[in-house]
């Protein structure tokens, strides 16, 4: 997967990955020529005393040096922008991708993982093409050149490279090999600590009420111990890491002194040669010991890749027509035929042959236990989610025969979890009306009971509301969500439990100023109260997924035994 | 949980900024060039943290002397590694020249001899060297060299692993003597401070800061160590070697650091600026991605996508720059060093062909030149990680210094044979001292009775039960159990005896088994699920995949809100405490379920004097003793009987609420999604249009 993404996105940056590559290349040789002019500067400068020949091939060497170094610095230019440009992509079509999914997907990867796919993640892959264009490319191209260097100064040694290279690649492999696990550990285990402290933030009240301090101690002590065990695995690791490798590279050192010297005894070679072969050992096995280092990045890359690429290759089960139904007005009769619906690879559906009309004008209300599928239901008529039998219809048009757009235009919603978006109590109203003026949001307000307390806020309509909604209290979020709904003017409302953060008298306030606004609206109200629906002009009775019932209170009450169980259940809670 | 009375949201802001940082920070290794993601949060007061972190490490200064001692004679060693090569080279280049003449000659003749061939400078050269004229390279000398060399860079290597290795552990062991502190912290400091401090701040001290500190530690101890002493014996031996290029290569020095601190300066605001960009853009997308549905049927998608997408392309302008900057570092450095290089090459080696330097101390001292670069990079990148992770180490000793809760009496009282025997004689309490809360509440509960609580939001319901807990210390006034003082019990004395099951359904990672046994840890199998059936957890435990072995945790939805709360129960039933608190709220919990959370809760009020945060008519007209609060203040006490007849304000709520039309009854709920803390429960709403968060203690219930 890894592989494939950066195939597939790295494609726009073909141009740029080449240049770099290029110069990175040109950077490399020019680096390794370096060696060579400086056994030129000891052979025929120093040894001869040419003071003159120093000076010039010192001016040469400045001059690779400055090659050197521009090659770099332009194909690190290269590679930043390539590589975040990359990152940039990713995340752009993740989004988009995310954007085309239905509730359904959504909720299948849950929110806070897709956020963590959409920057983490590819945070992490984007690091390591980021590291790859500006470190790891050179470590191939240094090992080759260095060779070949190497080989020019001497290929009687040449063996010592063939040597020394395989034994820093296994004894840095076998660190690395079993330090990475344990990383991995560490990672867990240090989740393990923070979550105790966690739960031990949230929990102190049950604690200390408990007197379980001592008890906490020891379960956070446990946790603890772990995590420093593995640590201190890990850090041994790391810390036989750097003298293992300088004692390689040392010990490389003094071996080409020795056989170098026997060669310049028997006048094979020179002294200058000597030197030269020395430096490009050293950055043979500097480029060795890098790619290694980097080899600990793709395994964390290329898990992060698979998360991505889980995301990329996930269908939206919800499609829009391709010529959408844009019909100007309808009078929102709302129709659901024999509508079922099931996970993929569920054994039982949520919903099963679903039938009811719910008419403009009228209050039909959803009633039943937690997970009977009320939600649900509400979520197939702005198509959140598609049903996977039956139609459902509004004025016989199945919804998903409609331009998505034209189709959302017609419904207003108020959800179960009210979610506010960060901005003012007046951008959040705009969600509902792009257009809407202040008087209109002071009227929908005023209905849906929030006048009062958006007043008294510092800003009015202007005043801050953070993230989620979460500076606002609960029944404060939902009202001012219910305001969103109804400054749409809508064909149909979705009342998806709404109305529960609400105390008795505003709630039934709510309700009575709701009338005049929605009385030629179709309205749909899940609601778990028996209170809160009552007086609806027509109940549905759910319960495992089916209608089991369907009329209004005192039909219900006769010729609904569930429904009965249901008001029943409620009235003896209060009598017990 | 307080939420509400968050002003704007700032804290959650704050929290994520942190995140964000942490995700650019990175976990794991290779923390090095990235350093700069940390920059955003600055240390006020570096030095007397930075002493404090110091102190820490006392406990193990035995290992850190050998730890000193290990890195001196290590780095000592590796500094003279490069002089006694520069030996070896020097063997090998006198008998490469000393074949050069033929056997039997001086070396005087040979200088002699060069002179007349008008080679100068080479018989200057030749005179300073040890060179044997017709003897080639010195084999056995060179082999003694070389051995030496192996033994001197085998040592050095052990030692650099025998400090790297304990310095591991002092580092491991000091963190975990910290993050053991700050536990302890916790459990010590007043609920008053977790009150006021919004959750994901402490959270964040106390997980993100601690992470940061350690890894802190981890990364620079060792490196910033080796590289000063690396620096210093560096600059020893070139001074031993000449003085004129050690001095030539000091002076590339300042160079290094200007240039390294002006490319760090232009890199570090970039960082921050990205840093900032993928603070908003991850705030942007968790925002579209938790508004999913509504952005799509309000018809939103394009917008919010439009909006990403300039985050999205302000982040990459951002992060490239942030990235190619700090990229720059090396080859600027590289270059730097090259040009150092030749001016050495240069100099010394016109002081070669005039004989005052030897070829081997030439390269001897190129050697050093590149080592001594090296770790002044390291140092100078170091800064910036050392400041965050000193920042936060400030936050934690914050935190470690934040004032603890009162220390318990010396002497104090026993409660031999608790009955339930509670009494409030003219209590006050304010959590702000000019806001009144509890105001002169004096009242008495005889034992096995039960007090049910009404009110409104705000009215100090759940802090006239904190206050029988003791959380929180009276400010006038007192609480007594069976005539003494709770103020001269032990608090534990005090909490054992006393039960709570609050509206927060906490639950910690454990299996079903170890969160009922919370209540009683000693309890037997037996006791265990004796209060498993009483209290109807063991019907459901059955339908969980494990039984009673199923782990649950707080944030897991392997379990229903109404199960956990019956699981809250069972535990209280566990504990078998003959004072209970109970604050009844059942918040979502579908209507058959909360029928038997009512029961289990009636099973559990038996014979025991119990207070309770009643929404339940029910509760409320069996109770006996009814407390009606309103602001602070017990306006009413009575059975129900006595306080309609007294037609006051509780009959007034009775006849228009509690007694409603047919099914009217039940509280209004909050959806079982909602997040613990995030929504405001509502309580009966007996307060007449008061439903927000009105003048409410922070620990009210929300």
């Amino acid at each position: 997967m890894l592989i494939k993404i950066l195939r597939e996105h790295l494609r726009p940056y073909k141009k740029w990955i080449i240049i770099l590559s290029s110069l990175q290349l040109i950077g490399t040789i020019a680096s390794l020529y370096l060696p060579s002019l400086m056994a030129d500067i000891i052979d025929n400068g120093i040894v001869t005393g040419d003071t003159g020949y120093i000076m010039k091939t010192g001016g040469i060497m400045l001059g690779v040096t400055f090659v050197q170094i521009v090659g770099t610095i332009t194909a690190v230019y290269f590679g930043a922008k390539a590589s975040m440009a990359f990152g940039r992509d990713l995340r752009s079509s993740i989004f988009r991708k995310v954007g085309a999914f239905s509730s359904r997907e959504v909720g299948k990867f849950g929110a806070p993982s897709l956020i963590t796919r959409n920057t983490n993640d590819v945070y992490q892959v984007q690091m390591l093409v980021m590291m790859s264009f500006t470190m790891l490319i050179r470590a191939p191209i240094t090992m080759v050149g260095g060779i070949i260097m190497a080989m020019k100064e001497d290929v009687g040694l040449s063996w010592l490279v063939a040597v020394a290279v395989p034994v820093l690649v296994v004894i840095s492999g076998f660190i690395i090999k079993n330090m990475v696990p344990g990383f991995r550990k560490m990672q867990t285990r240090l989740d393990a600590v923070n979550k105790v402290l966690r739960e031990q933030t949230s929990g102190i009240r049950v604690i200390r009420a408990f007197v379980r301090e001592r008890f906490e101690t020891s379960r956070f002590g446990t946790a603890n111990t772990e995590l420093t065990d593995v640590s201190i695995n890990v850090g041994q690791w790391m810390a036989a890491m750097f003298p293992a490798v300088m004692l390689v590279m040392n010990l490389s050192t003094i071996a080409v002194l020795w056989f170098g010297g026997i060669r310049i005894g028997a006048g094979e070679m020179q002294i200058g040669a000597l030197v030269a072969f020395l430096s490009y050992l050293i950055q043979i096995l500097m480029a060795v010991m890098m790619a290694t280092l980097m080899l600990v990045f793709v395994p964390r890359a290329s898990v992060s890749a698979d998360r991505i690429g889980e995301v990329l290759e996930t269908e939206p089960s919800v499609v829009p027509p391709v010529h959408g139904i844009r019909e100007a007005s309808t009078t929102g009769v709302l129709e659901l035929r024999s509508v079922g619906f099931q996970y993929a690879g569920a054994t039982h559906p949520v919903l099963r042959d679903i039938s009811f009309t719910a008419l403009p004008g009228q209050t039909t209300a959803i009633i039943g236990s937690t997970g009977a599928g009320k939600s649900t239901l509400l979520n197939l008529i702005p198509r959140l989610f598609d049903a996977t039998e039956g139609q459902v219809l509004i004025d016989g048009v199945d919804v998903r025969e409609f331009d998505p757009d034209n189709l959302w235009s017609r419904i207003g919603i108020v959800p179960q979890r009210a979610y506010l978006f960060t901005g003012t109590v007046a951008s959040n109203l705009r969600y509902g009306n792009p257009d809407a003026t202040d008087e209109e949001m002071w009227n929908a307000l005023e209905i849906a009971q929030a006048r009062d307390f958006v007043e008294d806020m510092p800003k009015g309509l202007e005043s801050n509301i953070a993230q989620g909604g979460t500076n606002v209290s609960g029944g404060q979020r939902q009202r001012l969500a219910i305001a969103r709904a109804l400054i749409r003017e809508p064909e149909i409302y979705l009342f998806d439990d709404s109305f529960s953060a609400l105390d008795v008298i505003t709630d039934a306030r709510l309700r009575s100023a709701l009338e005049p606004v929605t009385r030629d609206a179709t309205v749909l109200i899940v609601a778990q109260r028996v209170s809160t629906i009552a007086d609806a002009d027509r109940i549905v009775v759910l319960e495992d997924g089916a209608v089991v019932g369907l009329g209004t209170h005192d039909e219900l009450l006769t010729t609904c035994p569930t429904y009965s169980e249901i008001v029943e259940s409620q009235l003896r809670a209060e009598a017990s | 949980m307080s939420t509400p009375t968050t002003p704007d949201g700032t804290p959650a802001g704050s929290k994520k900024m942190k995140e964000t940082e942490r995700i650019g920070g990175g976990r794991g290794p290779g923390h090095g060039p990235m350093g700069g993601g940390m920059v955003g949060q600055k240390s006020m007061n570096f030095g007397p943290s930075a002493r404090r972190l110091v102190r820490r490490l006392r406990p193990q200064r035995g290992k850190i002397a050998v730890i000193i001692v290990a890195a001196i004679i290590a780095v000592a060693m590796s500094a003279i590694g490069p002089k006694v090569l520069g030996h070896a080279t020097d063997i090998v280049f006198s008998g490469a020249v000393g074949k050069m003449f033929p056997a039997g000659m001086t070396k005087e003749q040979a200088v002699a001899g060069l002179r007349t061939a008008g080679q100068d400078k080479i018989a200057e050269m030749l005179s300073s060297m040890d060179v044997v004229p017709g003897q080639g390279i010195d084999f056995t000398a060179l082999r003694n060299v070389l051995l030496l060399l192996i033994g001197l860079y085998a040592a050095a290597a052990l030692l650099t692993f025998l400090q790297g290795y304990l310095l591991n552990d002092v580092v491991q062991y000091t963190i975990k003597d910290l993050r053991s502190d700050v536990e302890d912290k916790l459990n010590k400091l007043p609920l008053r401070y977790f009150d006021t401090q919004p959750r994901g701040e402490l959270l964040s001290r106390v997980t993100n800061d601690m992470d940061n500190l350690s890894q802190t530690l981890q990364q620079t101890m060792s490196q910033v160590m080796t590289s000063v002493l690396t620096i210093v014996f560096v600059m020893v031996m070139m001074f031993d070697i000449s003085w004129t290029l050690a001095l030539i290569t000091l002076a590339s020095v300042p160079i290094s650091m200007f240039v390294a601190a002006k490319v760090m300066g232009r890199s570090r605001t970039h960082f921050i600026t990205q840093w900032r960009s993928t603070g908003v853009l991850n705030s942007q997308v968790e925002e579209a991605f938790t508004g999913h549905s509504l952005i799509k049927v309000f018809g939103r998608q394009q917008e919010v996508q439009e909006t990403f997408e300039t985050e999205n392309e302000e982040l990459y302008e951002a992060s490239f720059m942030a990235q190619f900057f700090s990229s720059l570092i090396m080859p600027i450095m590289l270059f730097i060093g090259n040009l150092n290089y030749v001016v050495i090459a240069v100099v010394g080696g016109l002081r070669v062909a005039s004989g005052t330097l030897s070829l081997g101390d030439i390269q001897a001292f190129i050697q050093y030149t590149r080592r001594f670069t090296q770790p002044v990079t390291q140092v100078a990148s170091m800064v910036n990680l050392l400041q965050s992770g000193v920042a936060s180490a400030e936050r934690v000793f914050e935190l470690l210094d934040a004032e603890e809760e009162p220390p318990d009496e010396h002497q104090p009282q026993l409660i031999e044979n608790p009955t339930g025997q509670v009494s409030f004689d003219d209590v006050s309490f304010r959590y702000e001292e000019d806001r009144p809360l509890i105001e002169h509440v004096s009242l008495a509960v005889e034992p096995g009775q039960t007090v049910a609580i009404v009110g409104p939001t705000g009215a100090g319901k759940t802090t006239l039960v904190n206050l029988v807990m003791r959380f929180y210390d009276l400010d006038a006034g007192r609480i007594t159990l069976e005539g003494v003082d709770i103020a001269e019990l032990r608090r534990q004395d005090l909490r054992s005896e006393i039960g709570m099951v609050l509206q927060d359904t906490w639950l910690f990672q454990g299996t079903v088994r170890e969160n009922i046994m919370y209540g009683k840890l000693d309890a037997t199998e037996e006791e265990m699920l004796e209060a498993a059936r009483a209290t109807f957890v063991d019907r459901f435990v059955h339908s969980l995949p494990d039984g009673y072995d199923t782990v649950v945790d707080d944030e897991g939805n392997n379990i229903s809100a109404g199960e956990k709360q019956l699981l809250t129960i069972a535990r209280a039933f566990l504990a078998n405490p003959p004072l209970l608190i109970l604050d009844e709220a059942t918040s979502s919990v579908d209507t058959r379920t909360e029928l038997l959370v009512q029961h289990a809760m009636a099973a559990l009020r038996s014979d025991r004097t119990s207070f309770v945060i009643a929404h339940r008519l029910s509760t409320i007209r069996d109770a006996d003793l009814i407390l009606v609060m309103e602001e602070g203040q017990i306006v009413e006490q009575g059975t129900h009987d006595e306080l309609i007849a007294a037609g006051g304000s509780y009959a007034t709520l009775y006849a228009t609420q509690l007694s409603g039309p047919d099914v009217a009854l039940a509280p209004p709920q909050v959806s079982s999604r909602q997040p613990a803390g995030a929504g405001g429960m509502p309580t009966m709403g007996m307060g007449r249009g008061r439903s927000g968060p009105a003048a409410g203690s922070p620990a009210e219930d929300d």
